[in-house]
């Protein structure tokens, strides 16, 4: 019996849904083109879903605490100049080139934290500005120009086969076994449930709510780096105008993988099935020959479907919470009143 | 008679599921006079209140505005009638001016598409005057005091042609100037016909401004008398009549030393020089009207708000309380007040909520046992008689007395040695009340200390020790438990 009950109110159900749209989507498209079930195209989807796939799962985290992250694309950006720049340019060593890229993401991912911590300012202007300052500092450091020519070695992070799979895939993978692990299994991940589910109760129960979401934040700048080493590694070049706009592909993979943007609830794999999803899509419609202008319209579409739907699940939530509101106000008759 | 009524309400009744709100209520205002409306927590003010704002249904009854017998549909309605209510908390917009807030949504048109402005600062300029009140028409809202947003909504009453006005608590947040120029606006009201419906917990202001009261008590009609007529004393004894049979469980505890001590808190506004101990296995009770700092005090004890000065002693020790981690870590549970928005992540499960204050017990290695955390959550849960469904079960799912049990249980699992409950019964059935006094007995039996804020005065008088009583951010009382009665709480309670 309460084995049952548990299967229910987990978060199952909600990536069950993107789970049927995912195979729903791969079903029509096999029927619509015969490329689209091939081996290489498979994992062609896969490739091409691994950029928004891997900074999905940090967002997962943001989301979940009720924020948002704009600057992931620049941070994107930046961090893959400015380590393609160590590569190419001062010759260093590709490891630590590397990991320096990446912790500049998390440096920025830590500001964005600080700024809604400290100040605080909200998560959607934080992200604001550090969107424009990454990028800013992209063009600055690369001056425009794209830095290219990578050794072989940090080619592999994006063009690399591990057998018949891509390394970024197998990249992917290991990010989401780990943040999967830190989210349900941690102290980390129960309390970005926590902030996000009533930050209010969080503080009053003795959670630095400011430390945790700093980590939330810094983790999710370095998957963003991350990803954009692997972005220069498969183009063979860093730019300054990479990752365009990746931040809002980034947020519709979550959403559409069942995370609520007002927090609280969600996880990591309904967004890595919103990362396939979209991934699917793309591919799917180029394989029917739509034209790109033709694409982004109906990616719209599929976004506007996805948050329909979670603004519906909401109304659900909603309609118990204007029951509630007479308690919570302060109209002490009242509260007797409606028990 | 040959008094005209404005307006007469007979035989009222409302029935909310479980509980009969109003039984046969009676009530009339005489044109002009100024009618208090008074009774404890949940007599049935408000609900009366919304069937005359037509806010609610009633069951039964009728009501006659003008001796002619009207059926409220809707608060549209009631203003039509000439029905104006104004709320503790104004329904005003921040940003728009004085002049644009009181012809909000009824603005005088130039023509189909465009606000006339010369003519509605015009027509706010002469209301405003009208009541002798001294306020610049462009000024924002935002920028006005509390008691000046008070006569812009008086003024738009007005100008809605109100000749019943409702005031709702309308001193509670007002100083003593400020109530005086309110009195004063209440009088030109009055001069002009209007029939006012004052509902106050401030009992002594009444004799200064009210014509005649009207006490309920537990939805029922007590009494409606001229207040000439009678004494302070006497309106307290209408307005708590009731015998208070003991639902308050007995426990015999002996008083340990002293766990806690605060001296000389202050915060500027709010808090006045605020000193008070607390020993082991003792419950002590906060009494005061709403407002009167009580949880503004214990939000300063418990690190969520910051003061300027006093120290706190816990177990003889002076500490320093920063934070709600602070306070954890020197054993303080704060069971707060609104448990909805302050206690609880409504839409995290039963087991979540219950560990949150103390899941380092459960980690492993980095992880977290959860098979451990289930086994605790669980026995917690049978220990607390909350009825839900599983663990997994989010908490906003349950009813009020059991989401109130998780609440205690996240702070028993933390052994908190001193818990704070804030209003701990509040919106919870009888039933649930009676299983948190136990509980509460049953901590300071196992050696806990224990601080209520409560307004309900007879759980106050029941479960408390000690009892001190609060007004305007300052203790103006101690009373011991033979001494607390509900009369000279109330004249502390109310005490300048």
């Amino acid at each position: 019996m309460r084995k049952i009950l548990r299967k229910t109110n987990s978060s199952i159900g909600k990536e069950l849904g993107a789970l049927t749209a995912l195979v729903l989507l791969c079903v029509i498209m096999s029927i619509s083109s015969p490329h689209f079930l091939s081996l290489t195209n498979l994992m062609n989807i896969l490739r091409q879903s691994t950029l928004i796939g891997i900074v999905a799962a940090g967002m997962t985290f943001v989301i979940i605490t009720g924020g948002i992250d704009l600057s992931v694309g620049s941070v994107l950006s930046l961090a893959s100049c400015i380590t393609a720049g160590m590569i190419v340019n001062h010759e260093m060593n590709v490891w630590v080139s590397v990991f320096a890229g990446i912790i500049l993401g998390a440096f920025l991912g830590f500001l964005n934290g600080l700024m809604i911590t400290c100040i605080p300012l909200p998560p959607f202007i934080a992200t604001l500005g550090i969107m424009g300052v990454a990028r800013g500092l992209a063009f600055v450091y690369t001056g425009g120009a794209p830095i290219y020519t990578f050794p072989e070695s940090f080619k592999f992070l994006g063009q690399g086969m591990i057998g018949p799979i891509p390394f970024p895939v197998i990249l992917m993978v290991v990010v989401y076994i780990i943040f999967y692990i830190l989210l349900k299994r941690t102290k980390l991940g129960r309390y970005t449930y926590a902030i996000g589910g009533n930050e209010e109760a969080a503080i009053l129960s003795g959670i630095p709510t400011g430390r945790y979401k700093a980590i939330v934040y810094s983790l999710t700048g370095a998957l963003a780096a991350l990803a954009g080493m692997v972005l220069a590694a498969r183009l063979d070049a860093a730019t300054s105008v990479a990752g365009d706009g990746f931040e809002l592909d980034v947020i519709a993979a979550v959403v559409i993988g069942g995370t609520s943007l007002s927090g609280g609830q969600g996880g990591v794999i309904g967004s890595l099935i919103g990362a396939l999803i979209m991934g699917v899509v793309r591919n799917g419609l180029n394989l029917l020959l739509v034209s790109s202008h033709w694409q982004r319209v109906i990616l719209g579409i599929i976004i506007l479907a996805a948050v329909t739907v979670d603004v519906l699940r909401k109304k659900g939530v909603f309609l118990k919470a204007t029951k509630y509101k007479g308690v919570i106000k302060g109209d002490p008759d009242q509260v007797q009143e409606s028990i | 008679m040959g008094e005209n009524y404005s307006l007469q309400m007979k035989g009222i009744t409302k029935e909310f599921p479980g509980v009969l709100a109003l039984n046969n209520v009676d009530f009339n205002l005489k044109e002009g006079e100024v009618h208090a409306l008074i009774g404890e927590n949940g007599a049935g003010k408000s609900t009366l209140i919304k069937i005359l704002s037509g806010a609610h249904q009633m069951d039964r009854g009728e009501i006659f505005i003008n001796n002619k017998k009207v059926a409220i549909q809707n608060p549209r309605h009631a203003q039509e009638l000439g029905i104006s209510v104004i709320y503790q908390e104004l329904n005003l917009v921040p940003y728009l001016s004085v002049y644009e807030n009181i012809f909000l949504g009824r603005e005088h048109m130039r023509n189909k598409y465009f606000i006339d402005h010369k003519e509605n600062k015009l027509k706010a300029k002469a209301l405003l005057e009208a009541l002798e009140i001294k306020i610049d028409l462009e000024q924002t809202v935002a920028e006005l005091s509390v008691a000046q947003q008070q006569m812009i909504e008086v003024a738009k009453a007005l100008s809605m042609n109100a000749n019943i006005i409702v005031m709702d608590e309308p001193t509670s947040a007002l100083g003593n100037r400020e109530i005086e120029q309110l009195f004063k606006t209440i009088k030109k009201l009055k001069s002009r016909g209007i029939s006012i419906i004052y509902i106050s917990h401030r009992l002594e202001e009444l004799w200064e401004i009210a014509d005649r009261v009207t006490v309920l008590r537990d939805g029922q009609y007590v009494a409606t008398s001229d207040l000439k007529a009678m004494t302070k004393d006497e309106l307290i004894k209408l307005m708590v009549g009731r015998d208070l049979t003991e639902q308050f469980p007995k426990r015999e505890v002996a008083l340990g030393e002293e766990v806690l001590r605060v001296e000389g808190l202050s915060r500027r506004g709010v808090l006045d020089n605020i000193s008070f101990n607390l020993r082991r296995g003792e419950v002590v009770g906060f009494a005061g009207l709403v407002g009167s700092g009580r949880t503004e005090l214990m939000r300063c004890i418990f690190g969520a708000d910051r003061f300027e000065q006093g120290t706190i002693y816990i177990e003889q020790n002076a500490v320093e309380i920063k934070s709600p981690q602070d306070a954890i870590k020197h054993g303080i549970g704060f069971i707060t007040e609104d448990r909805k928005r302050q206690g609880l992540m409504l839409i995290r499960p039963v087991k979540e909520n219950i560990t949150i204050t103390d899941l380092d017990q459960f980690i492993k290695h980095l992880f977290i046992d959860h098979g451990q955390e289930e086994k605790t959550a669980e026995d917690l849960v049978e220990k607390l008689k909350i009825k839900t469904p599983g663990m997994e079960q989010e908490v906003r799912n349950l009813s009020g007395g059991n989401q109130q049990k998780i609440v205690i249980a996240k702070w028993l699992l933390k052994n908190a040695k001193i818990l704070i409950f804030d209003e701990p019964t509040r919106g919870i059935d009888v039933g649930a009340k009676k299983e948190v006094y136990n509980l509460i007995n049953l901590l300071v039996k196992n050696g806990a200390a224990v601080i209520m804020v409560s307004s309900e005065l007879p759980e106050i008088i029941g479960m408390s020790d000690r009892v001190y009583v609060m007004s305007h951010g300052r203790i103006t009382g101690e009373l011991t438990a033979q001494e607390a009665t509900q009369e000279k709480i109330l004249a502390y309670a109310t005490k300048e």
